[in-house]
């Protein structure tokens, strides 16, 4: 592959740092700034970030998390498939059904074990 | 579109089926386990276990030296390596699951979960054998290794247990990073992930040499320093005596001989296979990672047996030796670098694994009958007078001890037999010099736990000698004895392998 076919990419990168850096900016300049040490908090109703690394704090919050990865990384996968899925055709649904088929048992798995109850 | 569709024929998914099929057992167990198998009757999900394991043997058997063997677009090949390495890999998952399944009851830890992670890490380590592609292997090692980091912190809250499983996820992980590091230079310096198309792209390399000959080789080195952590050799060693000796017993039985036994396919399969011989000294060809592997497997062998002599826990014990082993096999690795001897040497290798599986697993099953309930007596001293209380236990334990050392009659005596044959064939006669000194200095820790057992007066207890431990004993026995008195009926199953490469060649 040549290097202009990464083109798009390039392309991609560029527009995503612009409309970054212009949403910040934009906000900046014409939003009302009315600071205060609440808000400027780096996580405006979680934990602090700055403090002693070794306190307890409810594990709860990493089985979220890991089970936020699970199906972020569920969407990551189905997104790009579904753009091809007509290329790809009865191989891609089986492949698919595949991961499906995996991710289910996972899924029954914590539910069975109450994963997804907070109490 | 820039890549064709493959039709599901293409794939050729028949010669998978070994390994997807315990894959598919995994969730398959998982959920019986979960929605069917009531909480007090958790031996129904061991005997589901090795149901799926004898399923996937037999399967094995079909594929065993098929010749259109490549599946998935060449990223799988089940040749007659991967049937012969899925037969060890599947005895030892069916021998571990015997020796688990009361252990975990005295224990307390009996829980379903245990059996489906075992399984994982087995389909991990099947998959390692048939490994065809760097990313493959990657997966593979992935699948292996995460389901034997929860196993080793299984036994929680025991302190000694959770260490284990945290130092061996911290620094596996670890290794896991040097090996994709290591990948990523391969696929820079060759341009391709497949380890034939590898093959093919080396000799190229060789012929222009500069700094892509230099960035393969740096890249070896990172896959060598992954894969070595997974099968414990020297420079990578130091977490073994604390994981093995923290970990359930069982789950110490089982990696002690699956983990290496993933790692030795994939070392195998890329070194001797993708990265040929491209230096010529003396008139000899040899790749250029054999000298590399030399000093690792002297130093290895070296540093293991010595250490083993100091230890007084028969688990940490077994680790130095499991460590002294993995050197004995990569002298028949480094042996495979000589060109024209990789069938030989990795035949070697193979066998030396089989016998290492029934002898180490035997080692564990009866340490682990002297085991008490709360992972106390695991003492050389534990050992004393067990011959006078279990006869057969004793008698097995000394075979065992035996076959680890070397002496004839035993597996492990065949094994070491076509390691330093291939060794001396290779011509690295120092290191075969190295290994047989060594083997010496090994028979002095293997046989004290024999005089222990036989000459020393003592009461010895064996709490956790139950019906399923002592088959497993006994098989590991059968096992070891048969493949030293008639070592015809493995050579007979060795001789067809053949390494994949030789055949692109």
């Amino acid at each position: 592959m040549a290097l202009q076919d990464f083109a798009p990419i390039g392309a991609l990168l560029f527009l995503a740092s612009a409309v970054m850096l212009l949403v910040v900016f934009i906000s900046r300049l014409f939003g009302p700034y009315r600071p205060n040490p609440r808000k400027s908090a780096p996580y405006e109703s979680g934990m602090k970030p700055i403090g002693p690394a070794i306190r307890r704090m409810p594990v709860k919050f990493y089985l979220v998390a890991v089970l936020f990865i699970l199906f972020d990384i569920e969407v990551i996968f189905f997104l790009p498939w579904a753009v091809a899925v007509r290329d790809l055709g009865v191989y891609g649904l089986i492949v698919m059904g595949v991961f499906l088929f995996i991710l289910t048992v996972g899924f029954i798995y914590e539910w069975k074990k109450g994963a997804l109850e907070w109490e | 579109m820039l890549f064709e569709v493959p039709s599901l024929e293409s794939l050729n998914l028949g010669v998978t089926l070994p390994a997807v099929s315990l894959a598919f057992g995994v969730c398959v167990l998982l959920l019986a386990d979960l929605l069917l198998v009531p909480k007090d009757r958790k031996e129904i999900t061991a005997w589901l276990a090795v149901a799926g394991v004898a399923v996937s043997f037999v399967l094995n058997l079909f594929t065993f030296n098929n010749t259109d063997n490549e599946a998935f677009l060449g990223m799988f090949v089940a040749d007659s390596f991967t049937g012969f390495m899925n037969i060890v890999i599947l005895l030892t998952a069916f021998l571990g699951i015997l020796l688990s399944k009361d252990y975990l009851k005295r224990a307390g830890i009996e829980r379903g979960e245990y059996y489906t992670l075992m399984l994982m890490s087995a389909a991990g380590m099947m998959f390692m054998a048939s490994a065809n592609d760097l990313v493959v292997v990657f997966i593979a090692l992935e699948l292996l290794s995460i389901p034997l980091y929860v196993l080793a912190a299984f036994r929680v809250p025991d302190v000694k247990s959770e260490e284990s499983g945290m130092k061996y996820f911290i620094l596996g992980a670890f290794s896991s990073a040097f090996f994709v590091y290591g990948a990523a230079l391969v696929y820079g310096a060759t341009g391709t992930t497949s380890l034939p198309a590898i093959f093919n792209a080396v000799g190229t390399l060789a012929e222009s040499g500069g700094s892509s000959a230099f960035l393969l080789l740096a890249g070896a080195g990172l896959i060598l320093v992954g894969l070595g952590f997974k099968v414990a050799v020297v420079p990578f060693h130091m977490w073994t005596p604390d994981v093995y000796e923290g970990a359930p017993t069982p789950v110490t039985a089982f990696m002690s001989v699956g983990a290496k036994a993933g790692g030795f396919a994939a070392l195998l399969r890329i070194m001797a296979m993708s990265l040929p011989a491209f230096t010529l000294a003396d008139g000899q060809t040899f790749a250029a990672w054999q000298q590399t592997f030399w000093i690792i497997a002297a130093l290895t062998l070296i540093l293991g047996n010595l250490v083993a002599i100091a230890q007084s826990n028969i688990k940490r014990m077994l680790a130095y030796s499991s460590i002294a082993h993995a050197g004995y096999i990569l002298m028949a690795v480094a042996a495979s670098g000589t060109i024209g001897l990789t069938d030989e040497a990795t035949r070697a290798a193979l066998i030396y694994l089989l016998a290492y599986m029934f002898t180490n697993l035997g080692a564990f099953g009866v340490a682990l009958a002297v085991e008490r309930d709360d992972g106390s007596g695991t003492n050389l001293n534990d050992f004393v007078g067990l011959a006078k209380n279990r006869p057969g236990l004793a008698l097995m334990m000394a075979v065992f001890m035996l076959s680890l050392t070397g002496i004839p009659l035993t597996g492990g005596f065949i094994g070491k037999w076509f390691v330093f044959k291939a060794t001396l064939d290779a011509g690295l006669v120092a290191l075969a010099i190295i290994g047989v000194l060594t083997s010496v200095v090994s028979a002095f820790y293997y046989v004290r736990v024999i005089v222990n057992m036989y000459l020393r007066d003592g009461e010895a207890e064996t709490p956790g000698e139950t019906q399923m431990v002592n088959w497993a004993v006994y098989i590991a026995g059968a096992g070891t004895l048969i493949m030293g008195i008639f070592p015809f009926l493995v050579t007979g199953l060795s001789d067809l392998v053949t390494v994949a490469a030789s055949v692109v060649r």
